[in-house]
Protein backbone atom coordinates (compact mmCIF):
# COMPACT_ATOMS: atom_id res chain seq x y z
CA UNK A 1 0.00 0.00 0.00
CA UNK A 2 0.96 3.65 -0.01
CA UNK A 3 1.75 3.99 3.67
CA UNK A 4 -1.47 5.87 4.33
CA UNK A 5 -3.94 4.40 6.79
CA UNK A 6 -6.44 1.91 5.51
CA UNK A 7 -9.97 3.32 5.03
CA UNK A 8 -11.65 0.18 3.69
CA UNK A 9 -10.49 -3.35 4.32
CA UNK A 10 -12.29 -6.45 3.05
CA UNK A 11 -11.09 -9.82 4.36
CA UNK A 12 -12.11 -13.24 3.05
CA UNK A 13 -15.55 -12.09 1.85
CA UNK A 14 -17.76 -14.97 0.72
CA UNK A 15 -21.33 -14.54 -0.50
CA UNK A 16 -23.69 -16.89 -2.32
CA UNK A 17 -27.14 -16.38 -3.78
CA UNK A 18 -28.84 -19.78 -3.66
CA UNK A 19 -26.48 -22.28 -5.25
CA UNK A 20 -24.45 -19.60 -7.00
CA UNK A 21 -21.33 -18.44 -5.15
CA UNK A 22 -20.71 -14.88 -6.34
CA UNK A 23 -17.86 -13.89 -4.04
CA UNK A 24 -15.48 -16.70 -3.15
CA UNK A 25 -13.06 -14.94 -0.83
CA UNK A 26 -12.43 -11.30 -1.64
CA UNK A 27 -9.52 -9.49 -0.01
CA UNK A 28 -9.17 -5.78 -0.70
CA UNK A 29 -7.61 -2.78 0.99
CA UNK A 30 -8.22 0.85 0.03
CA UNK A 31 -6.01 3.55 1.54
CA UNK A 32 -7.32 6.90 2.72
CA UNK A 33 -7.57 9.57 0.02
CA UNK A 34 -6.96 7.19 -2.87
CA UNK A 35 -9.14 6.00 -5.73
CA UNK A 36 -9.42 2.28 -6.31
CA UNK A 37 -11.25 0.98 -9.35
CA UNK A 38 -12.70 -2.52 -9.18
CA UNK A 39 -12.60 -3.85 -12.69
CA UNK A 40 -14.30 -6.97 -13.91
CA UNK A 41 -16.71 -8.37 -16.44
CA UNK A 42 -20.49 -8.15 -16.26
CA UNK A 43 -21.87 -10.49 -13.61
CA UNK A 44 -18.49 -10.84 -11.87
CA UNK A 45 -19.93 -9.61 -8.56
CA UNK A 46 -18.62 -6.03 -8.52
CA UNK A 47 -21.92 -4.51 -7.42
CA UNK A 48 -22.41 -7.26 -4.83
CA UNK A 49 -18.97 -6.41 -3.44
CA UNK A 50 -19.66 -2.68 -3.21
CA UNK A 51 -23.02 -3.33 -1.53
CA UNK A 52 -21.15 -5.29 1.16
CA UNK A 53 -18.76 -2.37 1.64
CA UNK A 54 -21.65 -0.07 2.55
CA UNK A 55 -23.55 -2.72 4.50
CA UNK A 56 -26.50 -3.14 2.12
CA UNK A 57 -25.72 -6.87 2.01
CA UNK A 58 -24.39 -9.21 4.69
CA UNK A 59 -21.75 -11.77 3.72
CA UNK A 60 -21.90 -15.49 4.40
CA UNK A 61 -18.34 -15.20 5.75
CA UNK A 62 -15.67 -12.55 6.02
CA UNK A 63 -15.09 -9.08 7.39
CA UNK A 64 -15.62 -5.56 6.07
CA UNK A 65 -13.66 -2.98 8.04
CA UNK A 66 -14.41 0.71 7.66
CA UNK A 67 -11.75 2.80 9.41
CA UNK A 68 -10.86 -0.35 11.32
CA UNK A 69 -14.42 -1.16 12.47
CA UNK A 70 -15.97 -4.42 11.28
CA UNK A 71 -19.45 -3.49 10.01
CA UNK A 72 -20.67 -7.06 9.35
CA UNK A 73 -22.08 -7.69 12.85
CA UNK A 74 -23.60 -4.19 13.18
CA UNK A 75 -27.35 -3.64 13.51
CA UNK A 76 -29.45 -1.06 11.67
CA UNK A 77 -28.69 1.80 14.04
CA UNK A 78 -24.91 1.27 14.06
CA UNK A 79 -24.90 0.81 10.28
CA UNK A 80 -26.63 4.18 9.90
CA UNK A 81 -23.75 5.76 11.85
CA UNK A 82 -21.18 4.08 9.58
CA UNK A 83 -23.09 4.98 6.41
CA UNK A 84 -22.85 8.66 7.27
CA UNK A 85 -19.20 8.35 6.26
CA UNK A 86 -20.27 7.36 2.74
CA UNK A 87 -21.68 8.89 -0.38
CA UNK A 88 -22.76 6.65 -3.21
CA UNK A 89 -23.32 7.30 -6.90
CA UNK A 90 -25.60 4.70 -8.45
CA UNK A 91 -25.45 3.22 -11.92
CA UNK A 92 -28.89 4.62 -12.78
CA UNK A 93 -28.32 7.70 -10.57
CA UNK A 94 -31.18 6.65 -8.23
CA UNK A 95 -32.40 10.22 -7.88
CA UNK A 96 -35.77 10.54 -6.14
CA UNK A 97 -38.05 11.21 -9.06
CA UNK A 98 -40.71 12.85 -6.91
CA UNK A 99 -38.23 15.54 -5.85
CA UNK A 100 -36.58 18.39 -7.75
CA UNK A 101 -32.81 18.50 -8.26
CA UNK A 102 -32.53 20.93 -5.34
CA UNK A 103 -34.56 18.70 -3.03
CA UNK A 104 -32.53 15.66 -4.09
CA UNK A 105 -29.18 17.27 -3.31
CA UNK A 106 -30.52 18.89 -0.14
CA UNK A 107 -31.99 15.60 1.12
CA UNK A 108 -28.93 14.29 3.06
CA UNK A 109 -28.46 17.72 4.65
CA UNK A 110 -32.08 17.89 5.76
CA UNK A 111 -31.86 14.39 7.19
CA UNK A 112 -28.58 14.64 9.05
CA UNK A 113 -27.78 18.28 9.79
CA UNK A 114 -29.43 21.22 11.52
CA UNK A 115 -28.44 23.71 8.82
CA UNK A 116 -30.80 26.57 8.06
CA UNK A 117 -32.56 26.66 4.70
CA UNK A 118 -30.21 29.46 3.57
CA UNK A 119 -27.16 27.37 4.48
CA UNK A 120 -28.61 24.34 2.72
CA UNK A 121 -29.30 26.41 -0.38
CA UNK A 122 -25.71 27.68 -0.36
CA UNK A 123 -24.25 24.19 0.11
CA UNK A 124 -26.41 22.73 -2.67
CA UNK A 125 -25.42 25.49 -5.10
CA UNK A 126 -21.74 24.95 -4.19
CA UNK A 127 -21.87 21.20 -4.89
CA UNK A 128 -23.87 21.62 -8.09
CA UNK A 129 -21.25 24.15 -9.24
CA UNK A 130 -18.52 21.62 -8.44
CA UNK A 131 -20.08 19.21 -10.92
CA UNK A 132 -20.60 22.10 -13.34
CA UNK A 133 -24.37 22.31 -13.12
CA UNK A 134 -26.06 25.69 -12.87
CA UNK A 135 -29.68 26.84 -12.85
CA UNK A 136 -31.25 23.40 -12.83
CA UNK A 137 -32.31 23.32 -9.18
CA UNK A 138 -36.01 23.42 -9.94
CA UNK A 139 -35.90 20.75 -12.67
CA UNK A 140 -36.97 17.17 -12.00
CA UNK A 141 -34.80 14.10 -12.75
CA UNK A 142 -37.07 13.15 -15.67
CA UNK A 143 -36.16 16.48 -17.34
CA UNK A 144 -32.40 15.73 -17.28
CA UNK A 145 -30.09 13.82 -19.62
CA UNK A 146 -28.30 10.68 -18.37
CA UNK A 147 -25.04 12.57 -17.89
CA UNK A 148 -26.71 15.36 -15.96
CA UNK A 149 -28.46 12.86 -13.70
CA UNK A 150 -25.08 11.23 -12.97
CA UNK A 151 -23.65 14.60 -12.02
CA UNK A 152 -26.63 15.44 -9.79
CA UNK A 153 -26.15 11.98 -8.23
CA UNK A 154 -22.52 12.87 -7.55
CA UNK A 155 -23.50 16.27 -6.08
CA UNK A 156 -25.93 14.49 -3.75
CA UNK A 157 -23.28 11.93 -2.80
CA UNK A 158 -20.72 14.57 -1.82
CA UNK A 159 -23.01 17.23 -0.35
CA UNK A 160 -22.20 16.20 3.23
CA UNK A 161 -18.47 15.94 2.50
CA UNK A 162 -18.27 12.20 3.11
CA UNK A 163 -14.98 10.44 3.76
CA UNK A 164 -15.70 7.72 1.20
CA UNK A 165 -17.52 7.89 -2.14
CA UNK A 166 -18.61 4.71 -3.92
CA UNK A 167 -19.34 4.83 -7.64
CA UNK A 168 -21.35 2.00 -9.19
CA UNK A 169 -20.65 1.90 -12.94
CA UNK A 170 -20.55 5.69 -13.23
CA UNK A 171 -19.84 5.76 -16.97
CA UNK A 172 -22.04 2.90 -18.19
CA UNK A 173 -24.39 3.97 -20.95
CA UNK A 174 -22.80 7.39 -21.46
CA UNK A 175 -21.31 8.75 -24.69
CA UNK A 176 -17.48 9.21 -24.79
CA UNK A 177 -17.57 12.95 -24.11
CA UNK A 178 -19.91 12.60 -21.13
CA UNK A 179 -17.84 9.64 -19.91
CA UNK A 180 -14.75 11.86 -19.98
CA UNK A 181 -16.69 14.51 -18.12
CA UNK A 182 -17.78 12.07 -15.40
CA UNK A 183 -14.17 10.87 -15.06
CA UNK A 184 -13.11 14.47 -14.53
CA UNK A 185 -15.82 14.82 -11.87
CA UNK A 186 -14.39 11.82 -9.99
CA UNK A 187 -10.92 13.31 -10.15
CA UNK A 188 -12.24 16.72 -9.04
CA UNK A 189 -14.07 15.18 -6.06
CA UNK A 190 -10.86 13.47 -5.00
CA UNK A 191 -8.67 16.53 -5.50
CA UNK A 192 -10.96 19.15 -3.95
CA UNK A 193 -12.57 17.08 -1.20
CA UNK A 194 -9.80 14.55 -0.53
CA UNK A 195 -12.26 11.66 -0.48
CA UNK A 196 -11.43 7.99 -0.64
CA UNK A 197 -13.13 6.59 -3.73
CA UNK A 198 -14.07 3.11 -4.87
CA UNK A 199 -15.25 2.91 -8.46
CA UNK A 200 -16.95 -0.18 -9.86
CA UNK A 201 -16.46 -0.34 -13.61
CA UNK A 202 -15.87 -2.44 -16.68
CA UNK A 203 -14.66 0.60 -18.58
CA UNK A 204 -10.89 0.11 -18.98
CA UNK A 205 -10.19 3.63 -20.29
CA UNK A 206 -12.01 5.29 -17.38
CA UNK A 207 -10.31 2.97 -14.90
CA UNK A 208 -6.85 3.90 -16.12
CA UNK A 209 -7.73 7.58 -16.05
CA UNK A 210 -9.12 7.85 -12.52
CA UNK A 211 -7.49 5.02 -10.55
CA UNK A 212 -4.56 5.12 -8.15
CA UNK A 213 -4.92 1.36 -7.95
CA UNK A 214 -7.00 -1.09 -9.95
CA UNK A 215 -8.38 -4.29 -8.45
CA UNK A 216 -9.42 -6.98 -10.89
CA UNK A 217 -12.34 -9.19 -9.83
CA UNK A 218 -12.55 -12.60 -11.45
CA UNK A 219 -14.21 -15.84 -10.30
CA UNK A 220 -15.35 -14.11 -7.12
CA UNK A 221 -11.82 -13.09 -6.06
CA UNK A 222 -9.54 -10.10 -6.47
CA UNK A 223 -6.83 -11.59 -8.70
CA UNK A 224 -4.78 -8.39 -9.08
CA UNK A 225 -4.66 -5.12 -7.13
CA UNK A 226 -2.01 -2.79 -8.38
CA UNK A 227 -1.34 0.68 -9.79
CA UNK A 228 -2.51 0.99 -13.42
CA UNK A 229 0.99 0.80 -14.90
CA UNK A 230 1.72 -2.40 -12.96
CA UNK A 231 -1.62 -3.94 -13.88
CA UNK A 232 -0.77 -3.59 -17.57
CA UNK A 233 2.14 -5.94 -16.97
CA UNK A 234 -0.05 -8.52 -15.24
CA UNK A 235 0.48 -12.09 -16.38
CA UNK A 236 -2.95 -13.26 -15.19
CA UNK A 237 -4.70 -14.61 -18.31
CA UNK A 238 -8.14 -13.12 -17.55
CA UNK A 239 -6.63 -9.71 -16.80
CA UNK A 240 -4.53 -9.85 -19.96
CA UNK A 241 -7.55 -10.78 -22.03
CA UNK A 242 -9.71 -8.06 -20.46
CA UNK A 243 -7.10 -5.34 -20.96
CA UNK A 244 -6.36 -6.46 -24.51
CA UNK A 245 -9.89 -5.38 -25.47
CA UNK A 246 -8.72 -1.82 -24.90
CA UNK A 247 -4.93 -1.83 -25.34
CA UNK A 248 -4.74 -4.44 -28.11
CA UNK A 249 -3.09 -7.84 -28.00
CA UNK A 250 0.43 -6.45 -27.73
CA UNK B 1 -44.62 -53.23 -18.22
CA UNK B 2 -43.07 -50.77 -15.87
CA UNK B 3 -42.52 -48.29 -18.71
CA UNK B 4 -46.31 -47.99 -19.15
CA UNK B 5 -46.73 -47.10 -15.50
CA UNK B 6 -43.86 -44.62 -15.25
CA UNK B 7 -44.33 -42.89 -18.61
CA UNK B 8 -41.52 -41.46 -20.70
CA UNK B 9 -38.47 -40.22 -18.80
CA UNK B 10 -38.61 -36.52 -17.80
CA UNK B 11 -42.42 -36.24 -17.95
CA UNK B 12 -44.65 -36.05 -14.91
CA UNK B 13 -48.21 -37.14 -14.55
CA UNK B 14 -50.83 -34.32 -14.51
CA UNK B 15 -51.68 -35.25 -10.91
CA UNK B 16 -48.07 -34.82 -9.80
CA UNK B 17 -47.85 -31.50 -11.64
CA UNK B 18 -51.09 -30.32 -9.99
CA UNK B 19 -49.83 -31.32 -6.52
CA UNK B 20 -46.55 -29.53 -7.18
CA UNK B 21 -48.40 -26.42 -8.41
CA UNK B 22 -50.60 -26.34 -5.31
CA UNK B 23 -47.60 -26.98 -3.06
CA UNK B 24 -45.66 -24.11 -4.60
CA UNK B 25 -48.62 -21.75 -4.15
CA UNK B 26 -49.05 -22.79 -0.52
CA UNK B 27 -45.34 -22.29 0.15
CA UNK B 28 -45.43 -18.90 -1.57
CA UNK B 29 -48.46 -17.87 0.50
CA UNK B 30 -46.71 -19.05 3.67
CA UNK B 31 -43.54 -17.11 2.79
CA UNK B 32 -45.59 -13.98 2.03
CA UNK B 33 -47.49 -14.34 5.31
CA UNK B 34 -44.26 -14.58 7.30
CA UNK B 35 -42.75 -11.75 5.25
CA UNK B 36 -45.72 -9.44 5.90
CA UNK B 37 -45.58 -10.24 9.63
CA UNK B 38 -41.84 -9.54 9.75
CA UNK B 39 -42.24 -6.28 7.85
CA UNK B 40 -45.13 -5.33 10.14
CA UNK B 41 -42.84 -5.86 13.15
CA UNK B 42 -40.17 -3.71 11.53
CA UNK B 43 -42.72 -0.96 10.75
CA UNK B 44 -43.88 -1.10 14.38
CA UNK B 45 -40.33 -0.74 15.70
CA UNK B 46 -39.47 2.15 13.39
CA UNK B 47 -42.80 3.90 14.09
CA UNK B 48 -41.83 4.55 17.70
CA UNK B 49 -38.28 5.71 16.97
CA UNK B 50 -37.42 9.33 16.28
CA UNK B 51 -37.35 11.21 13.98
CA UNK B 52 -41.14 11.33 13.72
CA UNK B 53 -41.97 12.35 10.18
CA UNK B 54 -45.20 14.23 10.85
CA UNK B 55 -45.19 15.98 7.48
CA UNK B 56 -44.90 12.68 5.58
CA UNK B 57 -47.60 11.18 7.79
CA UNK B 58 -50.04 13.98 7.01
CA UNK B 59 -49.19 13.77 3.32
CA UNK B 60 -50.19 10.09 3.44
CA UNK B 61 -53.32 10.90 5.48
CA UNK B 62 -54.20 13.26 2.66
CA UNK B 63 -53.45 10.69 -0.04
CA UNK B 64 -55.06 7.65 1.58
CA UNK B 65 -57.88 9.43 3.42
CA UNK B 66 -58.85 12.72 1.81
CA UNK B 67 -58.14 11.36 -1.66
CA UNK B 68 -60.58 8.49 -1.07
CA UNK B 69 -63.45 10.60 0.27
CA UNK B 70 -65.43 10.87 -2.97
CA UNK B 71 -65.06 7.23 -4.00
CA UNK B 72 -65.95 5.97 -0.50
CA UNK B 73 -68.93 8.33 -0.16
CA UNK B 74 -70.27 7.28 -3.56
CA UNK B 75 -69.75 3.58 -2.82
CA UNK B 76 -71.44 4.00 0.57
CA UNK B 77 -74.38 5.93 -0.83
CA UNK B 78 -75.17 3.42 -3.56
CA UNK B 79 -74.51 0.42 -1.33
CA UNK B 80 -77.07 1.80 1.15
CA UNK B 81 -79.56 2.47 -1.64
CA UNK B 82 -79.15 -0.99 -3.17
CA UNK B 83 -79.39 -2.67 0.21
CA UNK B 84 -82.53 -0.71 1.16
CA UNK B 85 -84.17 -1.50 -2.18
CA UNK B 86 -83.48 -5.22 -1.86
CA UNK B 87 -84.42 -5.49 1.81
CA UNK B 88 -87.62 -3.48 1.19
CA UNK B 89 -88.73 -5.93 -1.48
CA UNK B 90 -88.08 -8.83 0.92
CA UNK B 91 -89.56 -7.27 4.08
CA UNK B 92 -92.77 -5.95 2.46
CA UNK B 93 -93.86 -9.56 1.86
CA UNK B 94 -94.48 -9.97 5.56
CA UNK B 95 -95.11 -6.34 6.50
CA UNK B 96 -91.76 -5.67 8.15
CA UNK B 97 -90.79 -2.59 6.13
CA UNK B 98 -90.01 -0.73 9.36
CA UNK B 99 -86.96 -3.00 9.78
CA UNK B 100 -85.32 -1.72 6.62
CA UNK B 101 -83.56 1.12 8.47
CA UNK B 102 -81.91 -0.99 11.20
CA UNK B 103 -81.12 -3.78 8.74
CA UNK B 104 -79.29 -1.39 6.45
CA UNK B 105 -77.60 0.37 9.37
CA UNK B 106 -76.39 -2.80 11.12
CA UNK B 107 -75.12 -4.42 7.95
CA UNK B 108 -73.34 -1.30 6.85
CA UNK B 109 -71.76 -0.35 10.17
CA UNK B 110 -70.63 -3.85 11.09
CA UNK B 111 -69.64 -5.30 7.75
CA UNK B 112 -70.03 -3.36 4.54
CA UNK B 113 -68.40 -0.10 5.62
CA UNK B 114 -65.13 -1.63 6.87
CA UNK B 115 -64.91 -4.22 4.10
CA UNK B 116 -65.80 -1.99 1.16
CA UNK B 117 -63.79 0.98 2.49
CA UNK B 118 -60.78 -1.33 2.78
CA UNK B 119 -61.30 -2.52 -0.78
CA UNK B 120 -61.50 1.10 -1.95
CA UNK B 121 -58.25 1.89 -0.07
CA UNK B 122 -56.68 -1.19 -1.65
CA UNK B 123 -57.67 -0.26 -5.17
CA UNK B 124 -56.89 3.43 -4.94
CA UNK B 125 -54.08 3.92 -2.43
CA UNK B 126 -52.72 0.36 -2.17
CA UNK B 127 -52.14 -0.02 -5.91
CA UNK B 128 -50.43 3.38 -6.15
CA UNK B 129 -48.32 2.66 -3.06
CA UNK B 130 -47.20 -0.72 -4.36
CA UNK B 131 -46.30 0.67 -7.77
CA UNK B 132 -44.46 3.65 -6.30
CA UNK B 133 -42.42 1.57 -3.86
CA UNK B 134 -41.76 -1.10 -6.49
CA UNK B 135 -40.48 1.50 -8.94
CA UNK B 136 -38.30 3.02 -6.22
CA UNK B 137 -36.92 -0.44 -5.45
CA UNK B 138 -36.03 -1.40 -9.03
CA UNK B 139 -34.49 2.01 -9.76
CA UNK B 140 -32.32 1.72 -6.62
CA UNK B 141 -33.99 4.70 -4.89
CA UNK B 142 -34.61 2.49 -1.84
CA UNK B 143 -30.91 1.53 -1.78
CA UNK B 144 -30.05 5.22 -2.15
CA UNK B 145 -32.04 6.01 1.01
CA UNK B 146 -30.16 3.31 2.91
CA UNK B 147 -26.78 4.54 1.74
CA UNK B 148 -27.75 8.00 2.97
CA UNK B 149 -28.31 6.48 6.42
CA UNK B 150 -32.08 6.91 6.19
CA UNK B 151 -34.21 3.89 7.02
CA UNK B 152 -36.51 3.20 4.04
CA UNK B 153 -38.89 1.42 6.41
CA UNK B 154 -39.20 4.51 8.57
CA UNK B 155 -39.16 7.02 5.73
CA UNK B 156 -41.40 5.25 3.23
CA UNK B 157 -43.40 2.53 4.96
CA UNK B 158 -44.30 3.87 8.41
CA UNK B 159 -46.35 6.87 7.13
CA UNK B 160 -48.18 4.72 4.58
CA UNK B 161 -49.10 1.92 6.99
CA UNK B 162 -50.15 4.36 9.73
CA UNK B 163 -52.25 6.27 7.19
CA UNK B 164 -54.09 3.03 6.36
CA UNK B 165 -54.68 2.31 10.03
CA UNK B 166 -55.94 5.81 10.92
CA UNK B 167 -57.79 6.65 7.73
CA UNK B 168 -59.56 3.26 7.54
CA UNK B 169 -61.94 4.04 10.44
CA UNK B 170 -62.53 7.61 9.26
CA UNK B 171 -63.44 6.40 5.79
CA UNK B 172 -65.63 3.70 7.33
CA UNK B 173 -67.47 6.41 9.30
CA UNK B 174 -68.00 8.29 6.07
CA UNK B 175 -69.24 5.08 4.47
CA UNK B 176 -71.60 4.54 7.45
CA UNK B 177 -73.05 8.02 7.03
CA UNK B 178 -73.41 7.82 3.26
CA UNK B 179 -74.79 4.27 3.42
CA UNK B 180 -77.44 5.00 6.05
CA UNK B 181 -78.34 8.17 4.16
CA UNK B 182 -78.70 6.07 0.99
CA UNK B 183 -80.97 3.64 2.86
CA UNK B 184 -82.96 6.58 4.25
CA UNK B 185 -83.36 8.03 0.76
CA UNK B 186 -84.86 4.82 -0.62
CA UNK B 187 -86.98 3.87 2.42
CA UNK B 188 -88.33 7.34 3.22
CA UNK B 189 -88.18 9.39 0.04
CA UNK B 190 -88.85 6.67 -2.53
CA UNK B 191 -90.88 4.02 -0.71
CA UNK B 192 -92.75 6.40 1.63
CA UNK B 193 -91.72 5.07 5.08
CA UNK B 194 -92.12 7.75 7.74
CA UNK B 195 -89.00 9.52 8.96
CA UNK B 196 -89.92 8.72 12.57
CA UNK B 197 -90.22 5.00 11.92
CA UNK B 198 -86.92 4.84 10.08
CA UNK B 199 -85.04 6.81 12.74
CA UNK B 200 -86.64 5.32 15.88
CA UNK B 201 -86.42 1.69 14.72
CA UNK B 202 -82.79 2.24 13.76
CA UNK B 203 -82.04 3.86 17.14
CA UNK B 204 -83.76 0.98 18.94
CA UNK B 205 -81.78 -1.76 17.28
CA UNK B 206 -78.44 -0.29 16.30
CA UNK B 207 -76.10 0.53 19.19
CA UNK B 208 -72.66 2.07 19.61
CA UNK B 209 -71.17 -1.45 19.77
CA UNK B 210 -72.13 -2.02 16.14
CA UNK B 211 -70.36 1.15 15.06
CA UNK B 212 -67.30 0.41 17.20
CA UNK B 213 -67.07 -3.11 15.78
CA UNK B 214 -67.00 -1.66 12.26
CA UNK B 215 -64.40 0.93 13.15
CA UNK B 216 -62.07 -1.60 14.79
CA UNK B 217 -62.36 -3.79 11.71
CA UNK B 218 -61.69 -0.81 9.47
CA UNK B 219 -58.51 0.05 11.40
CA UNK B 220 -57.25 -3.54 11.12
CA UNK B 221 -58.15 -3.79 7.43
CA UNK B 222 -56.59 -0.41 6.65
CA UNK B 223 -53.36 -1.41 8.37
CA UNK B 224 -53.24 -4.83 6.71
CA UNK B 225 -54.01 -3.73 3.13
CA UNK B 226 -51.42 -0.96 3.25
CA UNK B 227 -48.89 -3.30 4.85
CA UNK B 228 -49.44 -5.86 2.08
CA UNK B 229 -49.11 -3.15 -0.59
CA UNK B 230 -45.89 -1.97 1.06
CA UNK B 231 -44.55 -5.53 1.35
CA UNK B 232 -45.16 -6.34 -2.31
CA UNK B 233 -43.75 -3.04 -3.53
CA UNK B 234 -40.79 -2.94 -1.16
CA UNK B 235 -39.59 -6.37 -2.23
CA UNK B 236 -40.44 -6.00 -5.93
CA UNK B 237 -37.79 -7.05 -8.44
CA UNK B 238 -37.43 -7.63 -12.15
CA UNK B 239 -38.05 -4.20 -13.67
CA UNK B 240 -41.39 -2.90 -14.96
CA UNK B 241 -42.81 -6.40 -15.36
CA UNK B 242 -41.87 -7.29 -11.80
CA UNK B 243 -43.52 -4.14 -10.45
CA UNK B 244 -46.70 -4.97 -12.41
CA UNK B 245 -46.73 -8.49 -10.99
CA UNK B 246 -46.12 -7.18 -7.49
CA UNK B 247 -49.08 -4.81 -7.81
CA UNK B 248 -51.38 -7.57 -9.05
CA UNK B 249 -50.31 -9.79 -6.15
CA UNK B 250 -50.81 -6.93 -3.70
CA UNK B 251 -54.36 -6.32 -4.92
CA UNK B 252 -55.36 -9.98 -4.86
CA UNK B 253 -53.78 -10.81 -1.51
CA UNK B 254 -55.15 -7.63 0.11
CA UNK B 255 -58.72 -8.43 -0.99
CA UNK B 256 -58.44 -12.05 0.16
CA UNK B 257 -56.87 -10.97 3.47
CA UNK B 258 -59.76 -8.56 4.13
CA UNK B 259 -62.39 -11.28 3.72
CA UNK B 260 -60.46 -13.83 5.79
CA UNK B 261 -59.79 -11.30 8.56
CA UNK B 262 -63.43 -10.22 8.46
CA UNK B 263 -64.47 -13.75 9.33
CA UNK B 264 -62.06 -14.02 12.25
CA UNK B 265 -62.89 -10.56 13.58
CA UNK B 266 -66.57 -11.49 13.31
CA UNK B 267 -65.82 -14.54 15.47
CA UNK B 268 -63.96 -12.31 17.91
CA UNK B 269 -66.94 -9.95 18.31
CA UNK B 270 -69.76 -12.47 18.11
CA UNK B 271 -68.19 -15.91 18.56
Amino acid sequence: MTGRRSMIEVRGLVRSFGEHQVLTGVDLEVAEGTTSVILGGSGSGKTVLIKHVIGLLKPDRGEVLIEGEDIVPLGDRELERVRRKFGMVFQGSALFDSMSVYENVAFPLREHTRLTEAEIRQRVAEKLALVDLHGIEEKYPADLSGGMRKRVGLARAIVRDPKIVLYDEPTTGLDPITTDYVDDMILTAKKKLGVTSVVISHDVASAFKVADRIAFLSDGKIVEHAPPAELRRSTHPVVQRFLSTWFGKN
Amino acid sequence: MTSEVQGPPGRRSPAAAAVEWVGERVLEAGRAFVGVLALGGSVGRWAIRPPFRVESLFAQFDFVGVGSVVIVALTGLFTGMVFATQSWSAFERFGAESLVGPTVAITITRELAPVLSALMITMRAGSATCTELGTMRVTEQVDALETMAVSPVQYLLVPRVLAGMFMGPLLAMLFDTAGVFGGFTIAVLVKGLSVGTFVLRTQDIVGPDDVVEGLVKAAVFGLVVMLIACYRGYYASGGAKGVGQATTRAMVSSAVAVFILDYFLGLFFHG
